[in-house]
């Protein structure tokens, strides 16, 4: 069993906007719903709340890795036992954004990677827990991302 | 650090623990559901029973086997449902992300 997860989606759009959509923090946080405080600046910490239905109010916190455009965008998502610890040497799940131009757009992988090194947090639970909140949307998406 | 035990150990521990190639290789032994002695699980592996029995502990706690008493002799089998549990965490995430990228979709080809 893998410990990590691999999507890839091929998007009708050129790489420079989906580069765009994915480190723009407003526009990333229009589609991941999250309202980010500021922008993502490599090696600095992002603050936010998340907005998607059922789980509003959620804090959000990221660490900008690397932003090489428009090709690799990625962030750590630390899970702090203690809130008021420092984000940056708390264990976390990586989540990278590979971009590749293609003929008709963008060929989009994300990798989440590191889920060995949560401890169980609430947050964790919360947004990723079993109850409510995430419906599954089937149909054209999947098609598409299933890898 | 160590868990009440009632708590069911969650999916980074099952993680954790299966991130060997040594406890991966006892697990895939111990599959078949036949239990095992320490001394067999060591039998054709370079390891000393001591680091074979550390293993099965680091197995034993993310809930992947159990130790089984018999008289004087100690055996070990295997559990299936944290295996079950943490793929199926894995689906969640999955899932969501094959939502977000929906979204993301909508949003740069809108």
């Amino acid at each position: 069993m893998t410990d990590r997860i691999e999507k890839s989606i091929e998007l009708n759009a050129p790489i420079e906007k989906v580069w765009r959509a994915l480190t723009d923090y407003d526009a990333f946080g229009e589609w991941f719903r999250v309202k980010l405080e500021g922008p993502f600046v490599v090696g600095e910490v992002t603050t936010g709340r998340i907005t998607y239905p059922g789980h509003e109010g959620l804090k959000w916190v990221s660490v900008t890795e690397r932003m090489d455009a428009p090709r690799l965008f990625s962030f750590r998502w630390p899970h702090p036992a203690d809130p008021n610890a420092d984000s940056s040497t708390e264990p976390s799940t990586l989540v990278e954004f590979h971009l590749k131009p293609t003929p008709t757009g963008t060929h989009l992988t994300i990798i989440e990677s590191g889920f060995e090194n949560l401890p169980e947090d609430q947050r964790m639970e919360a947004l990723r827990g079993n109850e409510g909140g995430w419906e599954i949307q089937t149909g054209n998406i999947k098609a598409y991302v299933e890898a | 650090m160590s868990k009440p035990d009632l708590v069911a150990p969650g999916p980074a521990e099952v993680f954790a623990a299966l991130g060997d190639p040594t406890r991966l290789s006892l697990l895939a032994k111990l599959s078949d559901g036949e239990t095992r002695s320490i001394a067999k699980l060591s039998a054709d592996t370079k390891l000393t029973r001591q680091a074979v029995t550390k293993h099965l502990h680091v197995l034993e706690r993310a809930g992947l086997v159990e130790n089984i008493r018999i008289g004087r002799e100690s055996r070990f089998g295997y559990k299936p449902e944290p295996i079950a549990e943490a793929k199926s965490y894995l689906d969640r995430v999955s899932a969501q992300w094959d939502e977000a990228l929906g979204r993301l979709r909508a949003f740069v080809e809108g």
